[in-house]
């Protein structure tokens, strides 16, 4: 893990990015991170991500910013700009159920090439999916996900990068953190080793590539 | 009393003691308004939270502590948190006992549609469809007809949630259930008759030789 400035992390991803976004309805969502994207102006984003937020907070403000190109996530109905800009098909938008969201990153994080899966089965989500019949009863073949970078956020980072996180922010945070080539952490407190127990680690620092640092010292 | 405080409270009936519940965005959020506190029930938010509370006074809310739908709420004594891996496996793997949902519409076979209306309404399914898939118990909590229309159809031309029927629908006039997969009608509304109800109601449904009024 290396301790770098925001500005230093984001510089590193390209345009036309695949981006894993963690939080939930921006709660647990990396927003210094996001907001400097904004700033650097990344276009052409793959973004994936539980959800558009709203207007103004977590990934909608990659919205506001006409920064997506493509869309990967579970629910938009609370952004109304992510929604223009998909029914405008300037976003091309793959929503998927959220239960399959979590477990296709999953599964591209531990080396999985995709999770067998009831749901969907005989719906619109089965269309163009290979069905699979185990024990008599059909699952859908849901592919693994993965993305060249994951902006993840956490409650607690120690100086190795060490994770932990808090109530309700956690949702796919440590799940993103598995799943992509470059992770890249922002984290509500920055700690000495050690002050995050080993029992309270929920991501393990080898899976961080970048923390980053507080701006004021 | 109004339409949604009918539903909310038959639905509240539903909820036995000890019970892992997911309740829906809209009437279904009601519920927990209905619930006696001595029947130790426990309200699962899929954003990762068991314990769910009531909303916080004003000023003692917490930004990391939300609903699915991103509201302020609170955590009760005992409360779990956990990712959304783990969250989705609660619900897929059969270890919620109940859900209740919103619908769009339901069939005469009990298959729900409550995600899409093509064309108009294209917000994503988020967790509808796995909790409907995959908890033991499904019952549906809505307004009987919306704007005049039926929303018990025939057949669904709204897109499906889940090829696996719901066992329950609670509206403001009526109780459906689905023994041998057919809609029958277990109880109507206080003060409604099973004649008013059928007027409203486009798919066919089968009447017992008793149906009881809801007692709420």
């Amino acid at each position: 893990m290396r301790a770098v400035s925001v500005e230093e992390a984001v510089a590193m991803i390209p345009p036309g990015a695949s981006v894993m976004v963690g939080g939930f309805m921006g709660v647990g969502t990396p927003e210094r991170l996001l907001d400097e994207v904004v700033r650097q102006k990344k276009t052409d984003l793959s973004i994936i991500s539980n959800d558009a937020a709203t207007p103004g907070k977590g990934v909608g403000k990659l919205f506001d910013a006409a920064l997506v190109s493509r869309l990967t996530a579970t629910h938009i109905g609370l952004n109304p700009k992510a929604q223009q800009q998909m029914l405008a098909k300037q976003v091309a938008v793959d929503l998927i159920p959220q239960g399959t969201f979590a477990e296709r990153i999953r599964a591209g994080g531990c080396g999985l090439g995709g999770v067998l899966t009831p749901t969907g089965v005989g719906t619109l989500v089965a269309e163009g999916k290979r069905q699979i019949e185990v024990d008599g009863k059909p699952f859908l073949l849901e592919t693994a996900l993965r993305a060249q970078f994951a902006l993840v956020h956490a409650f607690l980072a120690d100086y190795l990068g060490n994770l932990s996180y808090a109530l309700t922010a956690r949702n796919f945070n440590p799940v993103m953190a598995m799943a992509a080539d470059t992770v890249i952490v922002t984290a509500e407190h920055i700690v000495p080793v050690g002050v995050i127990a080993p029992d309270h680690v929920v991501t393990p620092a080898p899976l961080v590539d970048y923390l980053i640092t507080n701006p004021n010292g | 009393m109004d339409a949604q405080e009918i539903i909310a409270r038959r639905v509240a009936q539903e909820l036995q003691p000890g019970n892992l519940v997911n309740l829906g965005i809209g009437i279904p959020t009601l519920v927990a308004n209905y619930v006696p506190p001595d029947l130790k029930v426990f309200f699962q938010s899929e954003n990762g939270l068991i314990g769910t509370g009531p909303i916080p006074e004003q000023g003692l809310s917490h930004p990391l502590l939300t609903d699915a739908g991103g509201r302020p709420i609170s955590a009760l004594p005992g409360a779990a948190t956990f990712d959304s891996a783990m969250s989705f496996g609660l619900i897929r793997g059969g270890h919620v006992d109940v859900t209740v949902l919103g619908g769009l519409q339901v069939d005469a076979h009990g298959h729900l549609a409550n995600w899409m209306i093509p064309g108009k309404m294209v917000p994503g399914m988020g967790g509808a469809m796995d909790l409907v898939s995959g908890a033991k118990r499904v019952i549906v909590a809505m307004q009987h007809a919306a704007k005049g229309k039926s929303k018990i159809v025939k057949q669904c031309n709204l897109p499906l949630t889940s090829a696996r029927p719901v066992n329950l629908v609670v509206t403001d006039m009526a109780v459906i259930g689905f023994p041998d997969g057919k809609a029958t009608l277990i109880e109507t509304a206080s003060g409604v008759s099973v004649g008013e109800v059928l007027a409203v109601t486009e798919a066919e449904l089968a009447i017992p030789d008793r149906v009881p009024e809801m007692q709420i």
